[in-house]
Formats: C-alpha cells, structure tokens, sequence
C-alpha cells in the first residue's frame, strides 16, 4: 500500500504549510475577485476601460495609469483591483513559509548541507519579492 | 464528451483568429486599442475563461502543465500583451503546482531532497530570465517564445521516456547530498528503490530551464522531466511529480518579479486560474474514458499551431 512508504517529517511539515497556505490563498483570491467584480469597493482603473491598458506594454501600463510597481499596492488595497493582490502575494509567498517550517527540522537532524541551501532558497525568494529587482524596459 | 471539447476549442480558437486578426497591430497605443477592439470589456475575461478552462481540461488530457499551453494560446490569440500573459501563465503554473505538491509530497512521490538543490539553481535563475523577459524588446521575446514552443513539440515527439532509468551508481554528489529515495509503485505493487546520477550535468542544466521559465513565464515541466529522468536517471512518476512540485519555487521566484514589476492584471489573472483549475478537475474525471494518445497529439498540434504564431507574430509576419 501507499502509506507503507513514510514520507520525511519534513516532507509531512512542508505538505501542511503548503496545502493549508493554497487553500488560503485560493480563497482569498476569489473573495476578493468577487469584490472587484461587484463594485462594493471602487477600483483604480475602471473596468471598461481595461482594454485600454492591457494590449501595452507593462512599461507603458504603468506609465499611463500612474501605478508604482513593488509594494505601493499596499497603500492602495482599498482599491478592489489591487485588493485581489492580497490572494496572489500569498499564493506567491506560501513557499517561503514553507521552507522557514523545514530548516528546525533540517537543524535538528544536523543536516547542515540542506539548512544552507533552505536558507539560500528563502533569501532567493525574499530577494525576488522584495521589490528590489524591477524591469519593464520594452 | 471530448469530441465535443475539441468542437468548442476549436470554435473559440477560430473566433479568437478572427477577433485578433480584427484587432490593431500596433497595440501600444490606447487610442487605436479603443478604436478598433469592439468587443465590450467583460467579454474577454469570460472567453479566457473558456479557453483557460479548454486549456485545463486538454493540459491534464495531454499529461502537459496549463502554463506551458496557456502563454502561446492566450499570448496569441488574445488582445493581452505578453508582458501580462507571462505574468499571468507564471501565476496560472504556479497555482496548479501549490494544488498538487502537498498530495505529491505526502506520497514520498516528490522528494524534497532531490527537489530542495534544484529549486535552488532554478529559481535563481528564473529570476535572471523573468528580468531578461521584461527587458528584451517584444518582438524578440515572441520569436524566441515561437523557437521554444515548437522545440517542445519536438521534445515531446522525439524525447523517450524511461520508467525506471538504469543507475548503475550514484555519483558522488548525489551520494554526499544523500538524494536517494524508495517509493511505492501501485500498478506493480513494489517499492522501487532509486539513486541518481549525473547530478552536476543535471544542476547546470536547470540553469538554462529556470532562465526559460522566467523568462516565457512557461512553467517547466516539459524540460523539468526529461532532465530527471533521462539525464539524471530519476524514476519517471518521481520525475513527473518532483517536476510538478519544483514548479511552485521555481515559478514562485519569477512570479514575484512579474508581479513587482507591474505586469499582473487580476482580470487576466484571476479567470485563467480559476478557469484551468476546474478544467484540470474536469480533464481527470474524462483521463479514464479517453485514449491518451490521441489527446496527445491534439495537444502536441494546438502547441505547433501557437508556436508557429508567436513565431510569425514576433517575425512581423502574422501580426
């Protein structure tokens, strides 16, 4: 049988993490879709004329909506569109809650190898979402 | 049922040549944008949602990932700039990856010590190619999005696979990183025991593929497979879940820069997620009553007919 095979606890840990942090994320991305569709919170850019803005380019987007990219859309989440940043800023940073949840486990075996590299791989994905790393020039 | 499918997608892909063909060739500018596109704004999230749903439905039919369908089909045939399809395709992999890793994980299928060094290698480069893709000029990116789309046609026509690839000894990495594993398989009932080889080959190799992966915002399961399974000598249903679930880091870093960078719209976004996670749910329901093969190769022509478009289009060709 399938259960024979015992998966690592930190298999199990990260498992936990992931499968709850995408059930989250998912849910939340559709509550807030559904705000966005219904108008109870007005957006930034109105609905009709979204065509306008997504044939061009992401530089030029940003250009002529006046959107700041990287974290600015916090101050403007009362702003339906960019309420739905919340669902898909989780779903994007599930993974890095994952791995803090392994290195305990990884440390108390004495895994140093692994430690380094989950340490490595969060300060990747914390780099990566930092806001730092911007580009757009097209 | 599937006959009816293919009847729908291909009705909805010959609206969709239509519609783009209607469409302004210079879609920078918002004046043309609005002169020219007569569809009312609602109606194209609900066609993405339709197709993204065909596309889920075909993706898990096929045995390929939705993004890797997703960024040529919509990139192509939609009125969307690739900056946001990518941004889009990037979340579309991503969230299918978050779907499947825990159920992959807690079956020892994926293993997160052979997964854990090549996330690593791959999401750091993923954010290399995510900042190349949102650099390079549009026209170059779609022509090489084109090259690569039709390079996977002939990776998944030509590249063999191997159910239990012959690893006569670890190499000596793989031995030090004590990736090794043992897993159950059902249809046989055994537990197949496997090592790896070829791991520093393997590792530079998924260099290129989280570059490729940033950079088209494709997911990477069509390269992911092949490389640890034939190169590495990964049991082929390990290779095929540790690939599913190396997805959401890889795809996770290259998505932050995408959604930092402003290219994600929650129109775009949000339907296509929604859309190829029920059409994924559908796609297994139907797997048991349909012949694989031939799903494969409708498949295989849907991703010939959209490489050679973004190919055509990147080329001025078929704008």
């Amino acid at each position: 049988m399938a259960g024979r095979i015992k998966a690592t606890e930190e298999q199990l840990a990260y498992a936990r993490i992931l499968d709850k942090g995408m059930k989250i994320g998912l849910l939340i991305l559709i509550i807030t879709f559904v705000i966005y569709l219904s108008g109870i919170l007005p957006p930034y850019l109105i609905l009709s004329d979204l065509p306008k803005y997504w044939s061009m380019s992401v530089h030029k987007y940003l250009e002529y909506t006046g959107i700041n990219p990287g974290w600015a859309w916090v101050d403007m989440v009362y702003k339906s569109d960019f309420l739905n940043f919340i669902g898909i800023a989780f779903l994007a940073g599930v993974t890095i809650v994952c791995y803090f949840r392994i290195i305990p486990i990884l440390f108390k075996r004495k895994d140093i190898v692994y430690v380094t590299i989950a340490v490595l791989e969060i300060l990747v994905l914390m780099f990566a979402a930092s806001g730092i790393l911007k580009a757009g020039g097209h | 049922m599937w006959k009816k499918t293919i009847h729908i997608l291909a009705i909805l892909l010959i609206v969709m040549i239509i519609f783009d063909t209607a469409y302004c060739n210079d879609k920078e500018m918002v004046e043309e944008a609005t002169k020219v596109s007569s569809l009312v704004w609602w109606m194209w999230p609900l066609i993405l949602f339709a197709v993204t749903f065909i596309l889920g439905i075909f993706a898990v039919l096929g045995g390929v990932g939705g993004g890797v369908l997703f960024v040529p089909i919509v990139g192509g045939f939609f009125p969307f700039h690739l900056d946001f399809v990518r941004g889009a395709g990037l979340l579309v992999a991503l969230s299918g990856a978050l779907a499947a890793g825990p159920g992959l994980i807690r079956k020892g299928l994926a293993d997160l010590r052979l997964s854990l060094p090549i996330a690593l290698i791959a999401s750091a480069s993923s954010i290399v190619g995510a900042m190349l893709g949102l650099a390079l000029p549009i026209n170059i990116i779609q022509t090489a999005l084109g090259g690569t789309i039709l390079g996977i046609v002939a990776i998944m026509l030509i590249a063999k696979k191997s159910e239990y690839p012959e690893v006569k000894q670890a190499d000596s990495l793989s031995t030090a990183l004590r990736i090794t594993g043992v897993y159950h398989e059902a249809s046989t009932g055994h537990e197949i025991n496997w090592k790896i080889h070829r791991t520093a080959q393997g590792l530079i190799t998924f260099i290129v593929i989280g570059i490729m992966a940033g950079m088209f915002g494709l997911g990477a399961g069509w390269a992911n497979v092949p490389v640890l399974n034939l190169m590495m000598g990964v049991p082929l249903k390990v290779s095929v879940a540790t690939s599913k679930f190396l997805l959401s880091i890889t795809d996770t870093s290259a998505a932050w820069i995408y959604f930092n960078s402003g290219a994600v719209l929650p129109m775009i976004v949000v339907p296509s997620i929604i859309g190829i996670m029920l059409g994924s749910i559908v796609g297994v329901r139907i797997l048991a009553k349909t012949k694989p093969v031939a799903i494969r190769y409708i498949v295989l022509t849907m991703l010939l007919f959209a490489g050679l478009r973004a190919l055509l289009k990147g080329l001025g060709i078929w704008t």
